[in-house]
């Protein structure tokens, strides 16, 4: 499982890809770090230690949903096309050391995607602005099970196709299905609102946007990633018993 | 070494192959012939672990590969067809990877690598990306992570597909140099290598195997059909009835001057050549061609696809 981790981290940072995703996420990050600030700043009257930093969650979560499928897009598509998957197959691996191996290091990148946006509150820190810390951690690791869960999801679509711009495009639709799903409360109803609600990926980030823990949050997110994880498992026992790469 | 017993690999409806049973012995090096499809690739996918049998058994040094597939993997070094590699990796980087996903105990990891870069000589590239060395280069990494770690088993598919001869050369000195030590199984199209190469050749048609002999035993096999060559001092046209009462001579032509036809056996050629020098007519050129591995081929190839529309039903799928 290290063996892969590794080779991906490799794969990730000799290409410009890792760099190119954590500089987008960081520099529109950054900016709407930016005019969220002056918007609070301007309006006054906010609670800005919450309400700021609700606002500025909320737009991580957005950017990630854009970003993460180019993370993914690769990790089991790439191997397809190249035919190297074949040969991982002669290794004394499991195939869930090749998932969860490939899992980790798209989890070690999006941490270093997450970790740098710390510097936004650190920057408020010494002036007069009030920053909830806990709260604000709580927000961070709703972000961090959420980046996992679009992961783990992604992986899932890259080992269904050799194709990586295939890949990215599905796990984005899907990832923005999972967000719109809740959205149409009138065409939908209450009921079934209730139900989709339930399976709604960002649903489950509010109460984390708003300085919570919920543990069926969290229980749901990281129960979201087992899934698709294991998923992704058996679709690669699948196409090994049927013989196709 | 390896044991195929009754190996049948179903893909969906169609079967790729059908009944396989052969062994290859501790330190032996097994050429593997066929046409594209005859089920040489799937045989050796089994054999690496890639995917499982569809009925029968494979054991691999004693590993089943099914009730024991990582002991089984651990035996065997795989060159699959093609080579694929990264791209953006390092041969060093790409080997020490290897190495790692093949559990090579961390002692033992980096003389590995140097030892493999020695095998396959690929000391001067070993900082560049192999996605950027030729072809010949990237073979020859592919080879270097079968060798990797202590398997036995090396199976082989292709190596020397798409190279040029020099790099074909190479490539097939490095696999001579290493029968002895390690039981090797290989695939080729070029039969002469085979044939170079190998100390016992297994021909595959259609999912089942056709003939399995030494590289001059299946020569021997088929010797019913030897070619001959002759000219002679002798009017065109009564030379060639003269011949054609010969027997055992078959497929008798008139070729630039010369007549060529099949002989049966020896005692054919003898016959020939009497039958010339009892007119009293001067025998210019005798020759006797023997035949190439590709010809053997075919032949039995052919042999077989006769044998299978003469009884319907038991023929190959």
């Amino acid at each position: 499982m290290i063996a892969i981790a590794r080779r991906e981290l490799v794969a990730y940072f000799s290409s410009l890809l890792a760099y190119v995703v954590i500089a987008l996420f960081l520099g529109v990050t950054g900016f709407y770090f930016y005019s969220n600030l002056s918007f609070f700043l301007l309006s006054g009257g906010f609670d800005v230690a919450r309400g700021l930093w609700q606002f500025q969650l909320h737009d991580m979560r957005q950017i990630m949903l854009t970003l993460l499928p180019l993370l993914t897009m690769r990790l089991f598509a790439e191997e397809r096309r190249l035919g190297t998957l074949e040969l991982l197959w002669t290794y004394p691996l499991r195939d869930i050391e090749i998932v969860l191996g490939k899992y980790l290091a798209a989890m070690l990148v999006l941490l270093l995607m997450l970790l740098p946006t710390l510097l936004f509150p650190a920057l408020l820190l010494p002036t007069h602005a009030p920053v909830a810390i806990g709260p604000l951690l709580a927000g961070y690791l709703g972000l961090f099970l959420l980046g996992a869960a679009f992961l783990a999801c992604g992986i899932l679509i890259s080992s269904l196709t050799d194709s990586q711009v295939l890949a990215a495009a599905v796990t984005f639709c899907l990832l923005l299905l999972f967000w719109m799903m809740t959205w149409n409360e009138a065409a939908v109803g209450a009921p079934v609102l209730s139900v989709l609600s339930r399976f709604s990926l960002f649903d489950r980030f509010y109460v984390f946007s708003r300085g919570g823990i919920d543990t069926r949050d969290v229980t749901f997110l990281i129960l979201f990633s087992v899934v698709f994880l294991a998923w992704t498992v058996l679709a690669l026992g699948s196409r090994r018993w049927r013989g196709v790469r | 070494m390896i044991e195929v017993a009754h190996l049948t690999k179903e893909f969906g409806d169609f079967t790729a192959v059908k009944d396989l049973s052969f062994t290859v012995e501790a330190g032996e090096c097994v050429g593997f012939l066929g046409p594209n499809g005859a089920g040489k690739t799937t045989t050796m996918r089994v054999i690496a672990g890639i995917f499982p049998p569809t009925t029968g058994t494979v054991r691999v040094a004693g590993h089943d590969v099914q009730r024991d597939p990582h002991g089984a993997r651990r035996a065997v070094g795989y060159f699959p067809e093609n080579a694929p590699y990264y791209p953006e990796m390092s041969v060093e980087g790409y080997l020490a990877f290897v190495a790692r996903a093949k559990r090579l105990a961390r002692t033992v990891r980096r003389d590995e690598v140097e030892r493999v870069l020695r095998a396959c000589a690929l000391g001067e590239v070993r900082r560049r990306q192999v996605g950027k060395l030729s072809k010949g280069f990237r073979q020859r990494v592919g080879l270097a992570q079968a060798l990797l770690g202590d398997s036995q088993v090396l199976v082989l598919d292709e190596p020397t597909s798409g190279l040029d001869p020099e790099q074909v050369s190479e490539i097939r000195e490095l696999v001579k140099n290493l029968r002895g030590q390690r039981t090797i199984v290989f695939s080729s199209h070029i039969l002469s290598e085979v044939s170079q190469v190998a100390q016992r050749v297994v021909i595959i048609n259609r999912g089942r195997i056709v003939a399995e002999d030494r590289p001059e035993g299946l020569a021997r096999r088929i010797e019913g059909t030897v070619t001959v060559w002759l000219r002679a001092e002798a009017p065109a046209g009564e030379l060639g009835e003269l011949l054609a009462r010969v027997p055992g001579l078959r497929d008798l032509a008139h070729v630039d001057g010369r007549w060529r036809f099949h002989a049966r056996d020896e005692t054919t050629v003898r016959e020939a050549s009497r039958a010339v020098s009892a007119r009293g007519w001067i025998l210019l050129e005798l020759s006797r061609e023997s035949l190439s591995l590709e010809e053997i081929f075919l032949r039995l190839v052919h042999i077989e696809e006769d044998a299978a529309a003469q009884a319907p039903g038991q023929g190959a799928a």
